[in-house]
C-alpha cells in the first residue's frame, strides 16, 4: 500500500519539499479511503484523529443554523480536509458531508501530531503549511461575511 | 494625471445619445427575488442601433428618471435590446413595474466594451460576482457563438445563495458546450445545493485554463473584483489581460456630466469596460 502511495503524496502541495523520512513516516501514515455521496465524513464535537487529501469529487462543511443544515464550504480535488487534528481539543468542529462519490488520502493526524512533538523542524513546517491555509479560509470567509455580491449601500442608486 | 475635464467626445453625441426614444416591452422575466429581466423593442423605425458586448443602454421611466443599464442579451440578436436589472432604487424599482405593450425612453448604446472580439485563439476565463454575469452575457453568448475562434472558455459565477443566480439554467446548458467549463459557487446553501459553496475567488486555481495565454473578463461588485485580480495574479494571468466592467451612478452617459468620475476617467465614456492595469491604481483609493 504504502509504495502506492508514496509517490502521490510526495506530489501533493502539503508535503513539497519534505525528506524522504519524513515522506516515508507521513505514508506509514495515511491510507486510501473513498465515501458514497450523502456520507458524513466527520461529525462535529467528536475526535479529529485525522484529516484528508481529497483525489476526487467534493466534500462539504456543514452547519446546524436556524434556517436549517446549511453547507458554508465545500472542497474538491486538491484540497486539504480538516485541521482539527493539528490544534486542541482535537475535534471536529463542524460535519463534513460527501457531496459526491469521494476518494481521498486519510492522514492519521495523531501518528502526525506525534511526529511533529518529537521532530520540532518537522513539527514548524507543518505548522507553517496549515496556518497558510487557515489564512486564505479566514479570509475567504471573511469575504463571504461582508457579502461581496450585494448591491451597494448606496441610497442614491437609480 | 491627465485633466478632469474633457469635451464630449463627438462620436458620443449622435442619434439617439442625447434624446430617449420609444422603445416597447416585448416580455419581461423574473430572474430571482430583485432582480429581473425585460426584453425591448424599438417604437419607430430606425432606432434600433448595434451594440458591442459590455456596452450600456440609458433606460427612461417615464415620471421617474434614467438608469444606466448593462445590455444582457446577444449582440447576434438584432431585433430586440434585452437588460437585466436589479431593484436598487426609484428608478429601477419604476423598471420593475413594466408590463409587455409599456414603452420606456432609450439612449444608447454606450460605452466601451468587452475585447471579445480581438481574442481569437485565446482561452476566456469569465468571473461574475451576483448581478455581474448580465454585462458579462453578450460576451459569452458571442464566444459560443463563434466557438471555434477562441481555446477554452471557462465560466465562474458566484452568488450569496442559490436563489440568487442568474442564468441558472443557461450556465447549466453552456456547461454542456464542448471544452467550456463552468463553475457555480454561492456563499450559504441548503443541503440539496451540488455545487460548490465559498467565495467566487476560490474558483480560480482549480479552473482550466492557460494562464500564458488566457484573458480574464471580470464583473460584480468592486470588492470581489479587486479580490478576483488578486486570485488571477497569483494563478499567473497579469493585469494588462485582464477587463473589469465598472458602475457608477451615470447621468449624461457622454463624458459631459462628471457623475461618474472615477479617478481621470468617465466610466461613462472611457468604460464602463477598462483594462485592469490601467485603473488598478484606483480601485485602491476608497474616497474615489
Amino acid at each position: 500500500m504504502s509504495t502506492t502511495l508514496e509517490p502521490l503524496l510526495r506530489k501533493h502541495p502539503l508535503f513539497s519539499g519534505f525528506d524522504d523520512d519524513s515522506i516515508h513516516l507521513i505514508t506509514s501514515c495515511a491510507k486510501n479511503v473513498r465515501f458514497h455521496e450523502g456520507d458524513l465524513v466527520a461529525k462535529q464535537g467528536e475526535p479529529a484523529d485525522e484529516f484528508f487529501l481529497i483525489r476526487e469529487g467534493r466534500i462539504a462543511m456543514e452547519m446546524p443554523s436556524p434556517q436549517g443544515l446549511m453547507r458554508l464550504q465545500t472542497s474538491d480535488a486538491g484540497d486539504v480536509v480538516g485541521w482539527s487534528w493539528l490544534v486542541p481539543p482535537y475535534d471536529w468542529h463542524f460535519d463534513l458531508r460527501a457531496v459526491s462519490n469521494v476518494r481521498a488520502f486519510s492522514i492519521d493526524g495523531r501518528c502526525l501530531r506525534n511526529k511533529c512533538e518529537s521532530d520540532p523542524r518537522f513539527g514548524y513546517t507543518m505548522m507553517k503549511r496549515f496556518s497558510k491555509m487557515m489564512a486564505d479560509r479566514l479570509e475567504a470567509t471573511r469575504l463571504q461575511l461582508i457579502d461581496i455580491y450585494g448591491a451597494p449601500a448606496d441610497t442614491t442608486a437609480p | 494625471m491627465s485633466s478632469v475635464l474633457h469635451p464630449p467626445d463627438a462620436s458620443a453625441l449622435q442619434a439617439g445619445s442625447m434624446l430617449p426614444e420609444p422603445w416597447v416591452v416585448v416580455s419581461r422575466l423574473e430572474e430571482n427575488a430583485d432582480t429581473f429581466t425585460i426584453e425591448l423593442r424599438p417604437a419607430e423605425e430606425g432606432t434600433l442601433r448595434p451594440f458591442a458586448p459590455g456596452q450600456f443602454n440609458m433606460l427612461y421611466a417615464f415620471g421617474t428618471g434614467e438608469s444606466a443599464i448593462s445590455i444582457s442579451g446577444s449582440p447576434e440578436n438584432s431585433d430586440t435590446r434585452v437588460h437585466t436589472i436589479r431593484r436598487v432604487g426609484t428608478v429601477t424599482s419604476a423598471l420593475d413595474r413594466l408590463a409587455p405593450g409599456d414603452t420606456i425612453g432609450l439612449r444608447g448604446p454606450f460605452g466601451s466594451a468587452w475585447p471579445i472580439e480581438e481574442l481569437p485563439g485565446r482561452d476566456l476565463v469569465f468571473v461574475a460576482g451576483g448581478i455581474g454575469l448580465a454585462p458579462l452575457r453578450p460576451a459569452i453568448l458571442h464566444a459560443l457563438a463563434h466557438r471555434k475562434d477562441y481555446g477554452r472558455i471557462v465560466i465562474l459565477a458566484g452568488a450569496r445563495s442559490p436563489e440568487d443566480l442568474i442564468f441558472h439554467d443557461e450556465l447549466l446548458e453552456w456547461k454542456e458546450e464542448p471544452d467550456v467549463e463552468v463553475k457555480l459557487t454561492v456563499d450559504r446553501a441548503g443541503i440539496d445545493w451540488y455545487h460548490h459553496v465559498g467565495v467566487v475567488t476560490t474558483l480560480i486555481p482549480q479552473a482550466d485554463f492557460d494562464p500564458a495565454n488566457a484573458v480574464a473578463m471580470v464583473c460584480g461588485p468592486e470588492i470581489m473584483m479587486r479580490f478576483t485580480a488578486v486570485e488571477l495574479n497569483k494563478n499567473g494571468l497579469p493585469d494588462s489581460r485582464l477587463f473589469v466592467t465598472l458602475e457608477r451612478n451615470m447621468k449624461c452617459a457622454v463624458g459631459i456630466c462628471g457623475h461618474c468620475q472615477f479617478g481621470p476617467e468617465f466610466i461613462c465614456r472611457d468604460g464602463p469596460v477598462f483594462r485592469y492595469d490601467h485603473i488598478h491604481h484606483w480601485f485602491s483609493q476608497r474616497e474615489v
